[in-house]
């Protein structure tokens, strides 16, 4: 399976969701040091539900098809909803098998939703080893 | 149309080729990352399992027969080490784990006892973390200063500094030879004299130039010098310091345990001779008697040839990837460098760039290559590298070359 099928680079050509919002309820943004990828995440929040949702940055293809891929998903959902989100939910919308250097790539959107709704600051699929 | 295409070669690539199982094969991998890893000659493999499958066992001391033997063979790669970068001695070969590890022993053991308050240790902007970290550690340490020889846009030292650098607080000059990202080739010889005339001790971090140019630590007059076993055809976890008798005699141990005492007793020890002195634990036998092998092997092949080789194959990558648009290639012009290619396309993340070219069968690498400062100085995150050795070919450039047009097609349309 190509990494660069035609869904990941229509989302990095033309990603949903991309720029900010005026008066956000969360806005938390990240940097991966390692690649230099780096999203920020805006969120309206009303009655626990997530009302609007924006996102900006710049990387590499992956870490920015993820994103716009996630604000899809995440807009409408209940704030809490996005707590249960994991690795595997954006493997499974990138449709793709990733590697351990590129799968960071991928996680880095939900890692700045879920530091920024949760102050969860851990990688999404390495918070199991840390509670261990 | 490009000059050295397809004139005459300095080596035997298809037969070199044939030496590397890797390569064997109905599509072999466009490998063009030997700056991080070679690969490793069948002679290497072969010598290693020779040693596994009749003669394995400890070195030193054992009485019996293989123990014997497998201690001759692992002294013999010492010795051929010591052949291949012209040292005096064999005993001033000391086998480490990489080159990382031989500058941490350094640091450690003749920094922690040379350099205090005060003092500086000069280094470059070019150094691999490597070459760095140990030195920002031990400037922790004693409150001795760190500080830089800077690098021009066109990737060469400036060594018109050297003069305002270099004083009687300097104690340490640490200098990559070749540098891993620009592969720049830096005049050491020069920078180990000028040293030497204010009295600082030099290392050369020679990871990069030990296997692709001749190294003759006498001619150099370096004091130390570092280089890793798996980046010049031999296996991982084998690296070696060589230093100046005088100073590796004055230096305290730097790990402690078997094989590095004379006599020990409940409160303290007395400690052997260098090399064993640096080599406590059994070290890795097998690695050190496949890389005597690797030298053996890249020696027959001759060093010189090996370079114009690289030189070939990268004044025509320079050539051709310069037809690319919106290209950037960062380092100065071929002849003044060895077999690195380090570039940026406009508007693809470098991640992307190695993604796409791994889906045709190119292995490149992307990143900051340990290299951070120099990112920061050429204020990118990252670049792609291309990195030749002796059995790369002009065709590996021609697929490096359509990997990237594909690239360009695929990801650099939302520039457009």
């Amino acid at each position: 399976m190509n990494i660069y099928e035609e869904d990941i680079l229509d989302h990095y050509e033309n990603p949903s969701n991309y720029g900010t919002l005026e008066n956000p309820d969360i806005s938390y943004e990240e940097d991966n040091p390692l690649c230099g990828d780096q999203i920020r995440m805006d969120l309206e929040v009303e009655d626990g539900v997530i009302k609007d949702v924006r996102f900006c940055g710049h990387g590499c293809t992956i870490s920015q098809a993820a994103a716009s891929m996630l604000t899809e998903e995440v807009k409408g959902q209940a704030l809490d909803d996005v707590k249960k989100l994991t690795k595997d939910d954006i493997l499974d919308m990138l449709g793709i098998p990733l590697g351990p250097v590129r799968l960071k790539c991928g996680l880095l959107a939900l890692k700045v939703l879920k530091a920024g709704a949760y102050g969860m600051k851990g990688w999404p699929g390495e918070e199991d080893d840390e509670e261990e | 149309m490009y000059a050295n295409r397809d004139e005459f070669h300095p080596l035997e690539v298809d037969r070199i080729r044939k030496d590397f199982p890797i390569f064997a094969g109905e599509s072999p991998i466009a490998y063009l990352d030997s700056a991080a890893s070679s690969q490793t000659a069948r002679c290497v493999l072969e010598a290693m399992d020779g040693y596994y499958k009749s003669y394995r066992s400890n070195i030193h001391r054992g009485i019996y027969h293989i123990s014997e033997e497998a201690t001759a063979a692992y002294e013999d790669a010492r010795r051929k080490i010591a052949r291949f970068i012209n040292a005096r001695r064999a005993s001033q070969v000391v086998f480490t784990r990489n080159t990382t590890e031989s500058i941490n022993l350094l640091a450690y053991s003749w920094g922690n006892a040379n350099i205090g308050q005060g003092d500086e240790i000069l280094l470059t902007v070019m150094e691999h973390h490597s070459n760095l970290v140990p030195w920002q550690l031990l400037a922790e340490r004693t409150g001795a200063t760190l500080r830089f020889i800077e690098v021009s846009d066109e990737g060469l030292l400036r060594l018109d500094d050297l003069d305002q650098l270099l004083t009687d607080r300097t104690k340490l000059v640490a200098v990559t030879h070749v540098s891993n990202v620009l592969g720049t080739i830096n005049p050491v010889r020069e920078i180990i004299s000028a040293a030497h005339s204010f009295g600082a001790t030099v290392l050369i971090d020679a990871a990069q130039s030990v296997p692709h140019l001749p190294v003759d630590v006498q001619a150099l007059d370096c004091d130390f010098l570092a280089c890793s076993g798996h980046k010049m055809c031999g296996p991982t976890g084998v690296g070696v310091l060589y230093g100046k008798r005088e100073l590796l005699e004055d230096m305290p141990p730097f790990l402690g345990g078997g094989s590095m005492i004379r006599a020990v007793q409940r409160g303290r020890s007395t400690y052997a001779d260098v090399p064993a002195k640096f080599e406590a634990g059994t070290p890795a036998i097998a690695e050190a008697i496949g890389l005597g092998h690797a030298v053996d092997y890249l020696e027959e092949i001759g060093l010189d040839a090996v370079h114009a080789h690289e030189q070939q194959i990268i004044d025509y990558a320079h050539q051709k990837l310069s037809e690319i648009d919106g290209i950037t290639i960062y380092g100065p012009k071929p002849r003044l460098k060895a077999g690195v290619i380090t570039f940026n396309l406009e508007g693809i993340h470098p991640h992307d760039l190695a993604g796409v070219l791994d889906t045709t069968g190119v292995a490149v690498r992307a990143g900051h290559h340990c290299a951070q400062p120099l990112m920061q100085h050429y204020g990118v995150i990252a670049t792609a590298r291309a990195s030749f050795y002796l059995y790369n070919t002009m065709e590996d450039v021609d697929r490096l070359y359509d990997g990237l047009l594909k690239a360009q097609n695929l990801l650099a349309r939302r520039q457009g």
